[in-house]
């Protein structure tokens, strides 16, 4: 059996005695029988490294690993620089807990703050925390932090991914607040609903962009709306689109959350991934979890600790602005250790390459018969109207080892392109698709 | 030392890209036209950082951290390899079920052993933290008092003793929080919770070991109150690593509970996250789990119930953080699970019996995997606070327990050796712990200038939060 107790047996003999103790018995003595397990637990017998490897690596074969992925819907492939990956593997990183020790912490706490730095960058917002769980409950949070007296309904496109819906509904059921999803239009909220919806006790707007179907709202006009009626704008990002897109706080949002799990994490399954939050310094004592700020020591060295405190659970118990304490920060180092290395430039080539890429497939699959559903700007996802249930065509990838896009109707997919997608690739896809729509 | 930013130089950079392959196109409008400020390094610059910023973290690999509450155990290395497999880390959470049988294999093995070890009869993966499975836990509760519509219990119980996140999230899911106080013993005190409940009771949050490390002996005592009065327990699995294979959170009569798979079950702590908090319930509980739960006997498919609570994150949770915990249980196995939380106890009550002599303890009597020491006599005598012998634990190369917590201990240090430490590391932190006690009676001057060997002193923590400097200024 495996195990990763040091002392050996001889040792924790010996140890037991020189407390007093004669055996485990006695350790336990005080336990009530009653609660005692009877005998053992119904689990396996332990195993050797060798044998857990072996039976994981199998389970980890029965999955199937697409080499072509033409799939995002919330998850989205990119190449990950292999920097990236050794950086975040130093056992330093990995193996230590949130920095409460600040002096021997200087290394994670600079890491956040460096993260902080380059999050406020890419969305232009002024403050960031150190993250939370993922982007669907980073929205959640975001809804939580607009919430006042007077004002307390919340308002979702329903052009957002419908797993972050889904998320800010069951927070917000949480805290009773009532939540009103605007219905989409040709692809985008619609703004005519929008408008009646938005009242003296509308709280907040939260709108993807680009959306779940890829589309770009026109977010100046949902941030003139959502304005004019006292409400605040939270807007969901993607963070590589953010390389080139104009930034939420260009649009005047007074929240900017999202999916990190572009910059540098891989696909694995649905996590861990990252959630990414900033916001005007107006509403920075808001913001949830931790956040790291600059200071100085005795001596006047720089030093970095953990701050503003008074907001966290620890500290305000019920009355905290959330619950957050473990954040993802592995992940935000991730982040930051992906956009180092890709640096502005690169950034803006993956985004540009995404955007290009994306648009290419769309022609191609045109092509083949796939009609785009929405004639609208697109990032890199798009939706396309299928002649032959969506299913026929996905089999037909899948047979060649592609992933195709996201089935969202009996006729419908969403595809996606990422700089990892190649001309080739994409040519091939094509041919696939038109012979199976000609069959 | 230099912030990435300083070290940029114009126009450096890593070649990772090839040229764009297709025509390239523009979103016109849509684009930014804001500036855009990230490093411009070369990969060297950026690895030496990092190394840098490495050395400059405190890891369980780096020395002893005994930090209460946070069982930081050693995080076996096999673990992490089997989480870079590509065969888990290459798989989109949106492929067809047939393509990631091997995932949603992972995912009810897990399931099926963690209910095993917790005495509970389904369990949600979704929650991506402690506090996020509490959060969830209440949700499950409030769902259950909702599905009766029973509405008029709206009020959550918690003991003064517990951690923070646990009003905090009762609290979040809409509940008042009623805080009732311990005993002087530091366990639920009876009478207290016998006036607190009624009619308005919709559960209680505890955690057995309790907050101070002890086992409240009248647990089934007090589960009984609660289920007496209509209300659901809620377990905090923050401290199961003191009693898994030895008792179940399901025979002491709690409904639901949350697990930290990155304590108990030895995945790293990431310097804070990514965790993960599963969610385990009663039977009755389960229609209301969050997300969707693998099922099915040879092929296995996700499923989700109409009476679920939702979603508290997108997908499946923390998938790779559940990868690694699975491996570290099928390697311990059912002999090697009670045997590491006999060890943790061991280790516990070997430190504190070590120190008692010296140090005041808040309980003195067995404790399970984690022992709270009460400084108040100390800083009485010599000025010397809790702060101060933590702070001087650092020069020993120790990170030092969790400081000021439970607050119903003044000067509180809470020591959690974890099993997986020698008898020769307790041995030094227990004379290093010796020789700082020496010092706070000779010359407790000297301890308030600790830490001396590190690469700060204190940090000025009171400026940082007056005048915030939050990101830097490019």
């Amino acid at each position: 059996m495996g195990k990763y107790v040091v002392s050996t047996e001889k040792e924790q003999q010996e140890m037991l005695r020189s407390i007093g103790m004669e055996s485990f018995e006695d350790l336990f003595g005080h336990i009530p029988e009653e609660v005692k397990i009877k005998g053992e637990l119904n689990l396996p017998h332990g195993r050797s490294e060798l044998e857990t490897f072996a039976k994981m690596e199998e389970l980890s074969e029965e999955n199937k690993v697409f080499r072509h992925i033409f799939r995002g819907a919330g998850a989205y492939s990119h190449y990950i620089p292999s920097a990236v990956k050794s950086i975040v593997a130093k056992e330093e990183f990995v193996t230590a807990y949130t920095p409460y020790q600040a002096e021997i912490s200087q290394g994670i706490l600079q890491s956040i703050f460096e993260y902080q730095t380059m999050i406020c960058e890419l969305t232009g917002m002024e403050v960031s925390n150190a993250s939370v769980y993922d982007g669907a409950s980073a929205a959640a949070e975001a809804t939580a932090m607009c919430r006042e007296r007077k004002r307390s309904r919340v308002l979702v496109s329903a052009t957002a991914n419908p797993e972050v819906i889904k998320t800010i509904k069951t927070y917000c059921h949480g805290s009773n607040t009532p939540v009103t999803v605007i219905p989409e239009k040709d692809g985008e909220m619609d703004l005519d609903l929008l408008k009646e919806a938005l009242d003296s006790e509308t709280a907040c707007l939260y709108v993807q962009q680009p959306n779940f179907y890829g589309i770009l709202e026109d977010c100046d006009k949902i941030c003139a709306l959502v304005h004019e009626s006292g409400a605040k704008l939270i807007m969901g990002t993607n963070p590589i689109a953010l390389g080139i897109l104009k930034t939420p706080a260009e649009y005047g949002a007074d929240i900017a959350v999202g999916e990190g799990q572009p910059l540098g994490m891989p696909l694995s399954f649905g996590g861990p991934y990252l959630g990414y939050m900033s916001t005007t310094k107006a509403m920075e004592r808001k913001l949830p979890g931790r956040i790291v700020g600059e200071t100085t020591d005795a001596e006047g060295r720089r030093a970095f600790v953990l701050t503003l405190q008074a907001r966290e659970q620890h500290i305000r118990r019920e009355k905290a602005s959330s619950n957050i304490c473990s954040n993802e920060a592995l992940c935000a180092l991730t982040a930051s250790v992906y956009l180092s290395v890709m640096g502005k430039e690169g950034l803006q080539k993956a985004a540009r390459q995404c955007t290009s890429k994306a648009h290419f497939l769309q022609g191609k699959l045109s092509e083949a018969g796939l009609t785009l559903k929405y004639e609208k700007p697109f990032f890199h996802e798009f939706v396309t109207c299928t002649p032959i249930p969506a299913g026929e065509i996905l089999d037909k990838l899948e047979e060649e080892g592609i992933l195709g896009g996201l089935p969202i109707g009996e006729k419908e997919i969403l595809w996606c392109a990422t700089e990892k997608n190649t001309r080739e690739e994409m040519e091939k896809v094509a041919v696939l698709v038109k012979e199976v729509c000609g069959r | 030392m230099k912030l990435i930013f300083e070290e940029s130089r114009e126009g450096r950079g890593c070649s990772i890209l090839p040229p764009c392959d297709v025509p390239e196109v523009s979103l016109g409008e849509y684009e930014r036209k804001q500036e855009l400020h990230l490093p411009e390094l070369a990969e060297t610059d950026i690895s030496r950082h990092y190394t840098k910023l490495a050395n400059r973290t405190h890891g369980v690999n780096n020395g002893f951290y005994p930090l209460g509450s946070c069982t930081m155990k050693y995080n076996p290395k096999v673990n992490e390899e089997i989480a870079s497999l590509k065969g888990f880390t290459g798989i989109h959470p949106l492929q067809p079920e047939h393509t990631v049988q091997g995932c949603l294999k992972v995912l009810k093995l897990a399931e099926e052993l963690l209910c095993e070890i917790t005495g509970m009869d389904g369990m949600s993966f979704q929650p991506a933290a402690g506090a996020h499975g509490e959060f969830t836990g209440m949700l499950l509760i409030k769902a259950y008092h909702e599905s009766r519509n029973d509405t008029k219990r709206t009020k959550m119980i918690v003991p003064d003793s517990a951690h923070g996140t646990n009003p905090a999230s009762a609290a979040m899911a809409g509940f008042t929080v009623v805080n009732v106080p311990s005993g002087s013993d530091g366990c639920v005190d009876l009478e207290k919770l016998r006036e607190a409940v009624g009619d308005d009771t919709a559960g209680l949050m505890l955690t057995n070991p309790n907050t101070v490390g002890l086992f409240d002996k009248n647990i089934l005592e007090i589960t009984e109150i609660i289920h007496k009065a209509g209300g659901l327990c809620y377990y905090d699995g923050a401290n199961l690593n003191a009693v898994m294979g030895l008792v179940r959170p399901g025979d002491m009569g709690f409904d639901v509970i949350h697990l930290n798979l990155h304590k108990t079950f030895s995945t790293p702590h990431g310097g804070g996250g990514p965790g993960s908090g599963p969610c385990g319930c009663k039977d009755f509980l389960i229609p209301f789990l969050p997300g969707k739960r693998a099922e099915g006997e040879e092929v296995l498919s996700l499923v989700g119930s109409e009476k679920s609570i939702g979603n508290v994150k997108a997908f499946y949770g923390n998938f790779l953080v559940v990868v690694k915990a699975l491996s570290y249980i099928l390697t311990l196995g059912r002999e090697g699970i009670p045997e590491a939380a006999k060890n943790a106890v061991l280790n516990a009550n070997y430190m504190m019996y070590h120190l008692k002599d010296l140090y005041d303890m808040a309980y003195d009597e067995i404790c399970m995997h984690e022992f709270v020491m009460d400084l108040g006599r100390l800083k009485k005598e010599t000025g010397a606070s809790a702060m101060d012998v933590a702070k001087a634990l650092l020069d020993y190369g120790i990170h030092p327990p969790t400081m000021y917590f439970p607050l119903i201990v003044h000067e509180a240090l809470m020591v959690e050796p974890t099993e997986t430490e020698s008898r020769e590391t307790l041995d030094e932190a227990i004379q290093a712990f010796r020789e700082i006690y020496e010092t706070a009676t000779k010359n407790a001057e000297e301890l308030h200038q600790c830490p001396k060997t590190t690469t700060i002193g204190r940090p000025d923590e009171v400026k940082a939060a007056r005048h915030p400097v939050l990101r830097a200024e490019l």
